[in-house]
């Protein structure tokens, strides 16, 4: 049984409608968005949901999920903050707002916050360069760019987050 | 720039919606070219105006338009949105603010090269875009611009957009084609161009998000009125990305030609707390570094004078300003990183260069190199030049090189003592 097709079935149907009838392995990015929606992270048991839909191997489509750097083969926060510290944005400090947010975050780059909220992540260009510092947040299927940022703005947004977290859960 | 032609949304800011867009000259040139043009005339067009294509490489877009086979079978037309060179974020502000001038532009590069279909691959990072500009194409097909037998003409055309998700190699557009096919980012061995065969092998047009842009007004007031800017081999307006130590980092939207000085001090508000500039650099990451004296300063940014005068391509212009603090052992730490990072794995001179450039790099800026190190750096780097299979791995050698050569003291006092 394809879980994934069972979830996700009008939008899969919708989907295969984008590309030619010999082009169903140009699925296969689009579902492993698909696939990380809910959970943050490809399971394992998803790659061969995946291959079925897309008619490709298993191999192929884990291949595809190590390359691109948005797609986690490993549960991380449910919210990753991807700040980016390449060149332009360097030069505007981002190195510095990234080393404070990870002292204020308590976790290096790559670890995750013992609430499992947040992964702080340092990531390449974002296209904002003029609006630096600024991270993206990846998690919830979506991902938000939040720019011209300091270290109190950030930490406004994490504790907004956290708050509504917790709300969430008492519900 | 009185008024913008790109970057139309700064005067008239409701432009992202459909009917403002209409109002404001929107769809005139589509209709114009599906009513009254051959598909051939619009390519004609194109190449009169000299428009050359702004995602780097300049080539004159007419022409790459007219590789494209003239037959009736299954043709595709590919909008490169992957905008990731380090200091570039002018597609970005297209995208975002003037949407269907740039589908406008999609769609009339599908009609002149008889595609019925077109995909906008944007980068990952771009979700919330591709969102809206889903939106957009919904909107368009409700009023009857796109679907079938548009207009009542004998043209027809899907748009969809495709997301990547986090490789810069996917701008290169092989590599590119091979991501929407649902395979790794991996360039493609040339020839075949993807003009004969592209994207599930059938020929293909793929063109950045700013030259499609530029094409409704050329199509709508002609290749004559788009040659009243820029210079005689660089026609036409440019979003400069300006980025770095400037006072106003942004997009400003200007005619091809206009000086580095004029850019950097009149619209960028000069160095931050007013510093020495000492160098820039014109293609994001992917430059040499050019040493910012009078000469420099007083060149157009325009695609021959670039080469000419500095010997450096103009690539996407996306100007990174460098002032006096900044150490250019560092700085390149910082750019054969990224490539490192975002190197494909395909060849091996990229794959094992940009490692040991980083390598190398790390030593340097830690202070654990010794100054054979330094050439050893140099080395690393010419031994990649003219050996990769794109324009990644040739690339992360030029910071390299030109940083090792006209900035050595920057390197020097990085030694261990």
């Amino acid at each position: 049984m394809n879980k994934l097709m069972t979830q996700y079935e009008n939008e899969i149907r919708e989907l295969l409608k984008r590309y030619p009838a010999t082009g169903k392995r140009s699925t296969v990015m689009p579902l492993l968005f698909l696939a990380q929606r809910k959970l943050g992270y490809i399971s394992e048991e998803t790659l061969a949901d995946i291959a079925e839909i897309s008619e490709t191997s298993v191999t192929d489509v884990a291949a595809v999920m190590g390359f691109y750097t948005l797609f986690h083969a490993e549960k991380g926060g449910r919210y990753r903050i991807q700040v980016c510290t390449d060149l332009p944005c360097a030069l505007r400090g981002s190195e510095i707002y990234f080393k404070e947010l990870s002292e204020k975050l308590g976790i290096k780059d790559g670890e995750t916050t013992s609430d499992g909220l947040f992964t702080l992540e340092a990531v390449k260009c974002l296209a904002a360069c003029h609006r630096s510092p600024i991270f993206q947040l990846q998690g919830d299927g979506e991902i938000v760019y939040y720019e011209d940022q300091n270290v109190e703005l950030t930490m406004q947004l994490v504790e907004e987050i956290r708050r509504k977290a917790s709300a969430e859960k008492e519900a | 720039m009185e008024k913008h032609i790109l970057l139309r949304h700064r005067e008239i800011p409701d432009i992202a919606n459909l009917e403002n867009y209409k109002a404001n000259e929107g769809l005139k040139a589509f209709e114009k070219a599906i009513k009254t043009m051959t598909p051939d005339e619009v390519t004609q067009e194109v190449k009169k105006s000299g428009l050359r294509g702004r995602g780097g490489a300049g080539f004159p877009t007419g022409v790459k338009w007219g590789f494209i086979p003239k037959d009736s079978g299954q043709h595709y037309v590919v909008a490169n949105a992957d905008e990731s060179e380090p200091g570039t974020f002018k597609d970005r502000e297209i995208l975002e603010n003037n949407p269907f001038q740039f589908l406008e532009g999609v769609m009339l590069a599908s009609y002149a090269i008889r595609a019925n279909q077109a995909y906008v691959y944007l980068r990952g990072e771009f979700w919330k875009i591709a969102e809206v500009l889903n939106q957009k194409i919904r909107k368009l097909e409700e009023a009857g611009y796109l679907g079938e037998n548009i207009l009542g003409s004998e043209f027809s055309l899907k748009i969809n957009t495709h997301l990547g998700a986090g490789a810069y190699i996917c701008g290169e557009e092989t590599a590119l084609l091979e991501s929407i096919e649902g395979k790794l980012g991996q360039p493609r061995l040339r020839p075949p161009f993807p003009a004969a065969v592209g994207l599930y092998g059938k020929p293909t047009l793929i063109n950045n998000v700013e030259t499609l842009t530029n094409v409704p007004m050329i199509v709508l007031h002609g290749a004559d009125w788009h040659r009243g800017y820029g210079t005689e081999q660089s026609p036409g307006v440019k979003i400069f990305s300006l980025s770095g130590c400037v006072k106003k980092p942004g997009n400003y939207e200007l005619p091809l030609g206009v000086t580095y000085q004029e850019l950097i001090f009149e619209h960028g508000g000069g160095i931050v707390n007013d510093n020495k500039i000492k160098a820039v650099m014109s293609a994001g990451a992917s430059s040499d570094i050019v040493i910012a004296d009078d000469h420099c300063l007083a060149t157009p940014l325009a695609y021959e004078t670039s080469l000419e005068r500095l010997h450096t391509s103009l690539g996407s212009a996306s100007v990174i300003v460098l002032d006096e603090t900044v150490n250019m052992a560092w700085l390149v730490s910082k750019t054969v990183n990224f490539f490192k990072h975002e190197s494909c794995g395909k060849c091996t001179p990229c794959r094992e260069g940009t490692f040991w450039m980083d390598k190398l790099a790390k030593r340097i800026v830690t202070q654990e190199a010794s100054h054979s190190d330094i050439d050893l750096f140099k080395n690393v780097a010419l031994q990649m030049q003219g050996k990769c299979l794109c324009a990644l791995g040739e690339f992360s050698t030029m910071a390299v090189i030109s940083a090792v050569d006209r900035f050595r003291e920057d390197f020097e006092s990085q030694m261990r003592s």
